[in-house]
């Protein structure tokens, strides 16, 4: 510094001539300069809308994948309801319409009893007396006619045909009942072609709901075949509230091996020891997590073998016959797993028992070590967590499937939001620096205010002198 | 991936392989039976019962008394190196208790009182042991006291050992002359640093939770 001073034996006038001649230089050097920053400012303007581009096409690329996942996902569990539906559809048509050949045959039957008794019960009027025309003759007959005895044979007709009138009531009050009670007879089998009738119209209801259902879950299937935005967003939503709820009950599911944990991790010392080590870790919390761990793992194969997850999809296709095997080894080995639990749960009160009473021994309080009447209710308690929690722990699987298959899209999702605020972040680094390469220049000139005004004014007279000779030039 | 799990291994072997300090507390507890001082012999009880609720499985624990000869496993009361389950260390912990209470209420006092003897005998006990960390509990009012012919003048290696004298009960000629009782405590807590061990005396025996 003092040698820039010094140029001159006046520090001033030094520091003058030198911002005189930096200003020269800076002024010599400006076009250069400003070419320099505005190459520099466009390279990384480039480079970042390249990088920009780059990462919005792997947004792209993403979003088409986690598409497909998702409607991969989507169509594998529509395939799954329709199947189930199909399945039930085929139980109704195996339980309830098998044995149509049968109802068939019993409702024809019913219908020709009826037929018959309706036959047998037609209303058969009594045949008029034959003489009947007789006694109209008769009665037409005139007294003057002078025909003896009329009187007296009138009488007799009269008599007979009342006779004849009483027989014909009685056989018609007996042919009446007779019909009555083939009447009564038909009732049983009108309620039972209608009982049987409703059945039938139950079953074809039940049916043709199911269809509208199946319908519906076509309609929704072909959607996502033909990847319509509609099936996305529902997959999408669908995908994330199974995320949330899914891994909320596994929470719980983690809350509840932890109990189980507590529950088995201190007897489980008195088989392996307290002290010896795995790593960092205590040999007997290990063995404890061990078997929990085997108790989830025999959880999911169970539920794999019931087909009621499908995360193993080797399981899911082993023959009928071996799957329901493995069902039975699964179960055994965790009902003697739960059935170790209990044990343990129950050691764990033996020992906790023991070491209170040891520790009222030290305290020198020897009324403490009284067992309490009721004591057996929380050993209970303990021993009946120590068997349910396994298999509670079983049902982890289907939350765990759900939270698997879920993730999947919303990790895609989470990728695709980071990847697009880091194209917008990289367009945005972009941008500034164009614009921070004008603001360069611009500062770059602050100091050259002298010679750029000096510039301005020479440029502008000399403007204004070409004008005046273009004015006189055409002025002559 | 496959470099992953290789890597992991590689990790997890290590972890098991490499040598793990021992972790365990070993306690040496010396009681002081000459003169009035076995008087105090309750409180020691106290304080063993207290110290066997603090220690754990594969943690070691004896208590010796201070007689005329200390450095000899005849002096040594109760003595227990605790088993890993559970179950088994509340049984030792229970037929310690007992020795300790045995001895405490048929203890005849002793003529002298060596300390160092005592102190040497804790030091090979403890590290035979090879416990992680080595306390020396010295219940007693370190008046040191030798009968004629016991050589007692030598450095106790105590590099690595806490000493924690107990109840240091002062004495009549202390309490004529204070400045016999500071001495007598600064003397043994020159001893006990000059060879690289940790001093410390506690005789608030209600404040013993940071005994060990």
């Amino acid at each position: 510094m003092s040698f820039m001073l010094g140029i001159t034996p006046w520090p001033a006038v030094s520091a003058l001539l030198w911002i005189v001649l930096i200003n020269a230089a800076l002024y010599l050097i400006r076009n250069t300069v400003h070419k320099a920053i505005q190459a520099a400012a466009q390279g990384l303007h480039r480079s970042f809308r390249m990088a920009s581009r780059a990462v919005s096409r792997s947004e792209t690329n993403l979003a088409v994948r986690n598409r497909d996942v998702l409607l991969a996902a989507g169509r594998e569990a529509k395939e799954r309801i329709i199947e189930r539906e199909f399945d039930r559809i085929n139980e109704t048509v195996r339980k309830d319409l098998a044995n149509y050949s049968a109802l068939h045959r019993s409702l024809s039957e019913s219908i020709g009893r009826i037929e018959k008794d309706h036959q047998e019960a037609v209303d058969v009027p009594p045949d008029p007396p034959g003489w009947v025309k007789a006694v109209e003759a008769v009665a037409d007959m005139d007294a003057k006619d002078g025909r003896a005895h009329i009187g007296s044979i009138l009488t007799d007709i009269h008599k007979s045909l009342v006779k004849a009138h009483k027989e014909a009531m009685t056989a018609y009050h007996a042919a009446s009942a007779k019909r009555h009670k083939l009447l009564r007879h038909m009732r049983p089998d009108w309620r039972k072609i209608q009982q049987t009738l409703a059945a039938v119209g139950k079953n074809v209801d039940s049916l043709l709901s199911r269809s509208v259902t199946i319908d519906r879950h076509m309609q929704e299937y072909e959607d996502m075949v033909h990847g319509h935005d509609r099936a996305m967003s529902v997959l999408s939503s669908s995908s994330l509230v199974n995320f949330f709820v899914s891994a909320f009950v596994l929470c719980i599911a983690i809350g509840g091996a932890t109990i189980n944990f507590s529950l088995i991790a201190r007897p489980m010392a008195e088989m392996v020891g307290g002290t010896s080590l795995i790593g960092n870790f205590r040999t007997a919390d290990i063995a404890a997590l061990v078997i929990i761990l085997v108790e989830i793992s025999m959880g999911l194969f169970l539920m794999e073998s019931l087909r009621i997850t499908r995360l193993f999809p080797v399981i899911g296709a082993l023959p009928d016959k071996t799957r329901v095997r493995m069902i039975y080894i699964t179960f055994t080995i965790l009902f003697l797993l739960a059935g170790v639990e209990a044990g343990l749960a129950y050691m764990r009160e033996v020992l906790l028992h023991d070491e209170l009473a040891t520790s009222a021994l030290l305290r020198g309080d020897a009324g403490a070590t009284a067992t309490g009447e009721y004591m057996w209710i929380t050993t209970a308690a303990q021993m009946g967590m120590g068997f349910i929690l396994p298999f509670a722990l079983t049902f982890v699987a289907i939350p765990l499937e759900t939270f698997v298959h879920s993730l999947r899209t919303v990790v895609g999702l989470m990728a695709i939001s980071v990847l697009r605020a880091l194209s917008l972040a990289l367009r945005l680094l972009g941008n500034i620096s164009l614009y921070l390469g004008t603001l360069l220049k611009q500062v770059y000139d602050l100091p050259l205010f002298v010679p750029l005004w000096i510039e301005e004014r020479i440029a502008k007279a000399e403007a204004r002198s070409a004008s005046d000779r273009g004015l006189r030039g055409a002025r002559l | 991936m496959k470099r992953g799990i290789l890597l992991t291994l590689c990790i997890f072997l290590a972890s098991c392989s490499s040598e793990i300090a021992p972790r365990n507390t070993g306690v040496y507890m010396l009681l002081d039976t000459s003169g009035t001082y076995a008087e105090e012999l309750v409180k020691a009880e106290q304080i063993i019962r207290f110290t066997l609720s603090r220690l754990d499985a594969s943690d070691a624990f004896a208590v010796a008394r201070i007689d005329t000869g200390s450095f000899s496993e005849r002096d040594i009361i109760a003595k227990a190196s605790f088993d890993d389950r559970p179950s088994a260390i509340n049984r030792q912990k229970r037929v310690f208790a007992t020795q300790v209470s045995e001895f405490v209420e048929s203890a005849n006092p002793a003529p002298y009182t060596d300390i160092t003897g005592g102190l040497l005998q804790a030091v090979e006990f403890l590290n035979e042991k090879g416990t992680g960390s080595k306390t020396i509990l010295i219940f007693s009012d370190l008046k040191e006291d030798l009968e004629e012919g016991y050589v007692r003048d030598i450095d106790v290696p105590l590099d690595g050992f806490r000493v924690i004298a107990l109840n240091v009960t002062k004495l009549r000629s202390d309490n004529m002359d204070p400045r016999e009782y500071l001495d007598r405590l600064n003397a043994w807590q020159g001893r006990v640093e000059k060879t690289g061990g940790q001093w410390r005396v506690i005789n608030d025996l209600d404040g013993l939770e940071g005994l060990l």
